[in-house]
């Protein structure tokens, strides 16, 4: 990390200043082609994402039933309908708990094992790693499908519960409107966690061993090294996964819709999934009214991205720094 | 052959060795929690040779009494997975490729020259670089019903891989301008042009990227599920896996061999894939996450 913050003089700048004076028109002449290999990323990109951004506050003020017919304007009524509508506050509530509960749970198991896996003694650590890692690589609304099953009262995991005392009688949890949104908080830190472990693996790797060995020498228990010695260096790295941690909890529309739909009777419908079945399920679509929720829920994980982006200077002014 | 013949000798040592108590319980502890990981693959596996009541009446018993070989093909053929398999395979070559190259020539040009509104377009990369895919689904689907690519392979293509993918354009980016500047001028003494020199020296230079890239887009869109689902909405013969694993819930609810059949067949080739570039695989994610 520390290389990014000097770097060799890049050709580029050189050729900037080559060139510096002359006029703007002869330039862009000059560097036609380099528009020309930009250009598949500009009209793409443009079109598939810088649109559908500005689209969006467009269609959030209008009344619109469906793709095939023309929205009418109808200004800020979709926003005073949702600050009204309990289940758009059940939805944006749900994705919080979510998050709330998903992000620390994620990053701090993580952790955990990757202390374990980083260490000289622990055995298997690349059939662990590789363990853990697994289900990264599945596909959510199949894992979700798959837990439908191992959740089922009659499924393996209650079984297990029954079995091991824990639980007094068969139980589905994600059916139960009590526990539903848990039981994905569950299922999604299960699939998630490997890619997170591999981050802390990487974080520790940029720990030097010399700094094990110092603390050793100074008679520091594990416990003390790990409090005063590699949690102080971690801290940047903490912000810049918890960060990403957190805007990936904002999109689990693929396993909580083929978990529990958002069901029972809406107590897992997490934004994502208010703003499909509003836009695509309902007999009447309501193009505007799921565009104004996007928007309102855009405008949140947008906040996310500034505060990423601001932890992450302040992270690498730290890694900079040490 | 010393390296190798040393590796051996320290294994045997490390087992000879007597493990401490804390060793043993970490090793207890993390094969508990491996096989928390392990299992419902496991489980998935056993169901998918199991006959449907079997399924949920043999409790915690993962060997089925006579393996039921007729799930798979009842979920290959009845149901439909063959073609949604010729589906995701086309849509996720089609998005690699396209995001390969479009990241590729936008990276090279990113990483090594200077132009007027160079700062501008990497501005609007970072405003955008986590916009959830929930929040745009809406206008993208309204685009490419306007382009009349709704229902259409190139559609889904497109919608996957045109926009987004900001990350393996700055890995490009990054790549491309660690190389030295030399490479392009010894090629221009040749005579080479613009286009000669990024696919004939600069491109292949990139392969280690390309790998990278390559293995994180297949992830993505073999694994997406959101837009291939508002995309079909009305062509149940576009379907991806993913997509007709739920509609194989919605039709054929109490087909749980079947379905458990079909999430195989479905995970299968991720898995593959994942189980040989292992190495790379983890190397992409620590590499990706380092940027």
């Amino acid at each position: 990390m520390t290389t990014t913050i000097r770097r060799r003089e890049r050709p580029a700048v050189a050729a900037a200043r080559d060139r510096g004076g002359r006029g703007l028109l002869r330039r862009l002449r000059q560097d036609w082609w380099i528009y020309l290999f930009l250009l598949p990323t500009v009209l793409g990109y443009g079109a598939y994402t810088v649109y559908p951004l500005l689209a969006s506050w467009w269609f959030a003020f209008l009344d619109w039933p469906g793709f095939a017919t023309a929205g009418t304007f109808v200004g800020v009524e979709n926003f005073e309908r949702l600050i009204g509508d309990d289940l758009f506050w059940n939805a944006f509530w749900n994705s919080i708990v979510f998050l709330v509960f998903a992000v620390p749970l994620r990053v701090g198991l993580a952790l955990a094992l990757a202390l374990v896996l980083n260490r000289k003694k622990t055995p298997f650590k690349g059939f662990f790693r590789t363990l853990f890692f697994l289900p990264v690589v599945t596909t959510g609304a199949i894992v979700g499908v798959v837990f439908t099953l191992l959740l089922d009262a009659s499924g393996p995991v209650s079984l297990a519960l029954v079995w091991s005392g824990l639980i007094d009688s068969p139980a589905n949890f994600a059916a139960d409107a009590g526990t539903s949104l848990y039981a994905g908080i569950a299922v999604w830190v299960w699939k998630w966690l490997g890619i997170t472990l591999i981050y802390w693996l990487a974080a520790l790797q940029t720990i030097p061993q010399g700094v094990h060995e110092a603390a050793m020498i100074d008679g520091a228990g594990a416990w003390a090294e790990f409090r005063h010695v590699t949690m102080p260096l971690l801290v940047p790295f903490l912000v810049i996964i918890t960060l990403i941690d957190t805007v990936a909890a904002f999109n689990v529309f693929d396993l909580m819709q083929t978990l529990t739909g958002g069901g029972p009777s809406f107590s897992s419908e997490v934004i994502e999934i208010f703003i499909f079945r509003t836009a695509f399920q309902a007999t009447v679509p309501q193009l505007g009214y799921a565009s104004a929720a996007a928007v309102l829920f855009g405008l949140l994980t947008m906040g996310f991205a500034i505060a990423q982006a601001v932890g992450m200077r302040w992270a690498r002014g730290r890694t900079g720094a040490s | 052959m010393t390296a190798t013949a040393q590796a051996g000798l320290t294994w045997r040592a490390r087992l000879l060795r007597r493990p401490s108590p804390g060793q043993v319980v970490t090793v207890v502890l993390l094969l508990v929690l491996g096989g928390l990981w392990v299992y419902p693959f496991a489980w998935l596996v056993s169901a998918s040779l199991k006959s449907s009541p079997e399924i949920f009446g043999s409790g915690l018993a993962l060997l089925p009494e006579r393996p039921v070989w007729e799930n798979y093909a009842r979920a290959w053929n009845e149901v439909g997975f063959a073609t949604y398999f010729v589906n995701t395979l086309v849509i996720t070559v089609g998005t690699v490729l396209l995001v390969v190259v479009r990241s590729a020539l936008a990276g090279y040009v990113l990483g090594r020259y200077d132009f007027v509104g160079k700062k501008l377009l990497i501005g609007v990369f970072l405003v955008t670089f986590f916009l959830p895919e929930g929040y745009t689904i809406i206008p993208i689907t309204q685009l490419t019903d306007q382009l009349s690519l709704l229902n259409t392979h190139a559609g889904v293509i497109l919608g996957l891989g045109a926009g987004g993918q900001i990350a393996s354009t700055l890995l490009y980016a990054g790549y491309f301008r660690r190389l030295p500047k030399e490479l392009e001028e010894t090629a221009r003494l040749d005579g080479a042009g613009h286009f000669t020199i990024f696919f004939r020296v600069m491109l292949p230079l990139a392969w280690p990227i390309t790998a990278t890239v390559v293995i994180l887009t297949f992830l993505f869109a073999w694994n997406v599920y959101l837009l291939p689902l508002v995309f079909t909405l009305s062509e149940p013969g576009l379907r991806t896996l993913a997509v007709g694993m739920t509609v194989f819930v919605g039709e054929r609810g109490t087909d749980w061999s079947g379905m458990a059949a079909a999430a195989v067949i479905s995970l299968i080739p991720v898995i593959a894939v994942f189980v040989v570039l292992q190495r790379k695989f983890v190397d992409s994610i620590a590499g990706a996450v380092k940027q």
